[in-house]
């Protein structure tokens, strides 16, 4: 099993991160490697076990069932039941704690998965650099300068 | 009585590694939060023991008493609660923890308690504790780890600009093979820290036998000619290289591990061996006592794993390793018996031996056997070596265990199993650095020494020399002119 985790401070109140980042289905509108998404069968983003079907910018598409969602612990949990990464039994958890001081926000990103173990090093770079990074990057982008 | 629940969080420019160093020891709060006045970790225990208690007075005159409930090194957590408190708190228990933040060697810490108070204080108390406790403790843990101190903590530590030139320092080198006198003063440097490097200014330096082997020629390959001797210091951190976490800038540390190279003003080094010094401990202390109290830490603990009542005899009792070995058995409720070559040292090692030998002629034997009613000795901590070898024997107790752990008294010949058998014995030649290797074992070691230094079972006898007149210290070592530890000043 590869751990993989990243975690930043975001300059802006969790609650506000959160709002950013709580929709499943709301991934194109903050992070820039996504190009669309669709919840499969019509079903809220919000109602544990939907699937996201989405496709990044470099053409792979995704499936991803939602696990968990907290608005009371500011976390989100899911699993990737397709994808053209090459790993099995991916979940990975999203989770936001307010910093008391300065009003700001702690963001976690991290993953569980397996995978041939020739591609360890590069998948997780890949996940932890690339995908989780690059997602907080986009969020602090997003919330720089505006308080 | 409800429950309420305080909490905050912050962000510190340190890396997790550091800032757990302090966290994790139940009683660091005396050295880094503002408004501690005394604190003291109860009944001699470690601040690591889960379990222990550390009892506590506030400036503002407030006692308490804590028990740590729960240390995890792994996630970073620690969890304690009040036992005894002059301040209204019921049921108070609270967490720390900390996480990395992995986008800047930053380090996220929450704090959080639940606890239930006297109605109508609910407000103040969760002021108190939230500002007056965790808040104040994030700037003040800030401070301290930036290096400026509490006002009235005694060590100063300096905050050191990083500087990539090398820096100009002192060294002692090794002319040739032979006395005292091939160590000679140079001018040297001590280059910026590389990648997974330290630069210390070092103010003590431990000078121990193996450096007059070292010299001699009777451990070869440790230190060329021309090469700087000394495995062992302490002093300041100057500057850390990338992919160091553990100590940063203007930290006091030590260390005891090859290469050698510790007979310096200033040494650039891998920092995995060096450790951060608790506040108790002094840098001379620290030069005097990691290898040494090391030493006697891996013999009493590990190698031998001593029990209260057996007969140990120490050889060289008033000296730096003697010293200590002698102390740390009798603490632990053996018989010690102290072997010295003068009525000098003799009067020195009486204050911790049950029983001291003058061994001016090299017949200790007889004396060790009517001081242990004829049954001799279960342990030798045996300094001397080759000349002394048959009266170790004499001395040995059936099945006893013999450790050798220098060659005062000449170089080993080889030993034959078969001599062994006379009395079963088991006879031990071990190096420490095989015992430190390991980063968990070394701190291990390192904090039983100091604990014991704290709780008094370890008095060292500091013998000071200029760093420029090692070439005296060397000399009177071996002459056994000296008592206790000696330590070159930096």
């Amino acid at each position: 099993m590869i751990k993989v985790y990243t975690s930043t401070v975001i300059d802006a109140p969790a609650d506000a991160v959160w709002q950013r980042i709580r929709d499943f289905n709301g991934m194109p509108n903050w992070n820039p490697l996504i190009a669309d998404s669709r919840i499969e069968q019509n079903l809220p983003s919000d109602r544990i076990g939907c699937v996201r079907n989405f496709r990044t910018r470099d053409g792979g598409t995704i499936r991803e069932r939602l696990l968990t969602l907290s608005d009371y612990d500011y976390e989100c949990a899911y699993a990737i039941l397709e994808s053209p990464m090459g790993v099995e039994n991916y979940v990975a958890t999203l989770k936001l704690t307010p910093i008391t001081d300065g009003n700001r926000t702690f963001a976690e990103w991290s993953a569980e998965f397996d995978c041939d173990p020739a591609r360890e090093r590069e998948l997780s770079q890949t996940i932890g650099q690339g995908v989780f990074q690059g997602g907080f990057d986009a969020l602090k982008t997003h919330f720089a300068g505006r308080r | 009585m409800s429950l309420q629940r305080v909490t905050r969080s912050t962000v510190i420019d340190a890396p997790i590694e550091r800032v757990w160093d302090v966290l994790r020891d139940f009683n660091s709060h005396l050295y880094w939060h503002p408004i501690i006045a005394t604190s003291e970790i109860e009944d001699g225990q470690s601040a690591d023991q889960v379990g222990c208690v550390r009892n506590f007075t506030l400036k503002d005159g407030n006692a308490l008493r804590e028990q740590l409930l729960t240390l995890d090194d792994r996630n970073y957590v620690s969890t304690y609660c009040i036992l005894d408190s002059t301040i209204p708190l019921q049921r108070y228990v609270a967490t720390v923890r900390l996480k990395p933040v992995t986008d800047g060697r930053r380090t996220f810490w929450h704090w959080q308690s639940t606890f239930a108070t006297t109605p109508g204080r609910e407000r103040e108390l969760a002021d108190s504790v939230g500002n007056g406790v965790y808040e104040a403790g994030f700037a003040a843990l800030r401070d301290y780890l930036r290096g400026r101190p509490r006002a009235d903590t005694t060590p100063t530590r300096r905050a050191a600009a990083l500087r990539n030139d090398p820096l100009e320092a002192q060294a002692i080198v090794l002319g040739g093979r032979g006395n005292a006198d091939q160590l000679k003063m140079v001018a040297a440097s001590a280059a910026a820290p590389a990648a997974g490097e330290v630069r210390i200014r070092q103010t003590a330096i431990g000078v121990n036998y193996i450096d007059v082997y070292v010299r001699t020629g009777l451990y070869p390959g440790l230190v060329e000619v021309g090469g700087v001797p000394g495995f062992e210091a302490a002093g300041t951190v100057i500057d850390v290289g990338p992919e160091v976490t553990h100590i940063l800038a203007g930290d006091r540390v030590a260390y005891a591990c090859p290469p050698a190279g510790a007979y310096a003003s200033m040494r650039t080094m891998n920092a995995e061996q060096v450790l951060r010094l608790p506040e108790h401990v002094t840098e001379e202390q620290a030069a005097a006592l990691m290898l040494k109290g090391m030493t006697a830490e891996y013999v009493l603990f590990r190698l031998h794993r001593l029990a209260a009542g057996e007969t140990v005899l120490v050889h060289a009792a008033a000296g730096g390793l003697g010293m200590l070995v002698a102390q740390w058995a009798r603490a632990l409720g053996a018989m010690v018996i102290g072997s010295v070559g003068s009525e000098e040292k003799a009067r020195v090692a009486r204050a911790y031996c049950d029983h001291v030998v003058i061994n001016s002629d090299g017949r200790f034997a007889e004396r060790v056997l009517r001081a242990s009613a004829g049954k001799g000795a279960d342990l030798i901590v045996d300094g001397l070596g080759g000349a002394a070898r048959e009266e170790n024997m004499k001395a040995l107790a059936l099945t006893g265990h013999w450790i050798s752990v220098g060659q005062a008294a000449g170089a080993w010949q080889p030993i034959d199993p078969e001599w062994l058998a006379h009395k079963s014995a088991t006879f031990s030649r071990p190096v420490i650095f095989h015992y430190t290797v390991a980063p968990r074992q070394l701190r291990e070691m390192s904090t039983r020494v100091f604990d014991a230094l704290r709780a008094g079972t370890l008095q060292p006898q500091i013998s000071r020399y200029a760093l420029s007149a090692a070439a005296k210290a060397h000399h009177d070592l071996e002459s056994r002119r000296t008592v206790g530890q000696v330590v070159l000043l930096g």
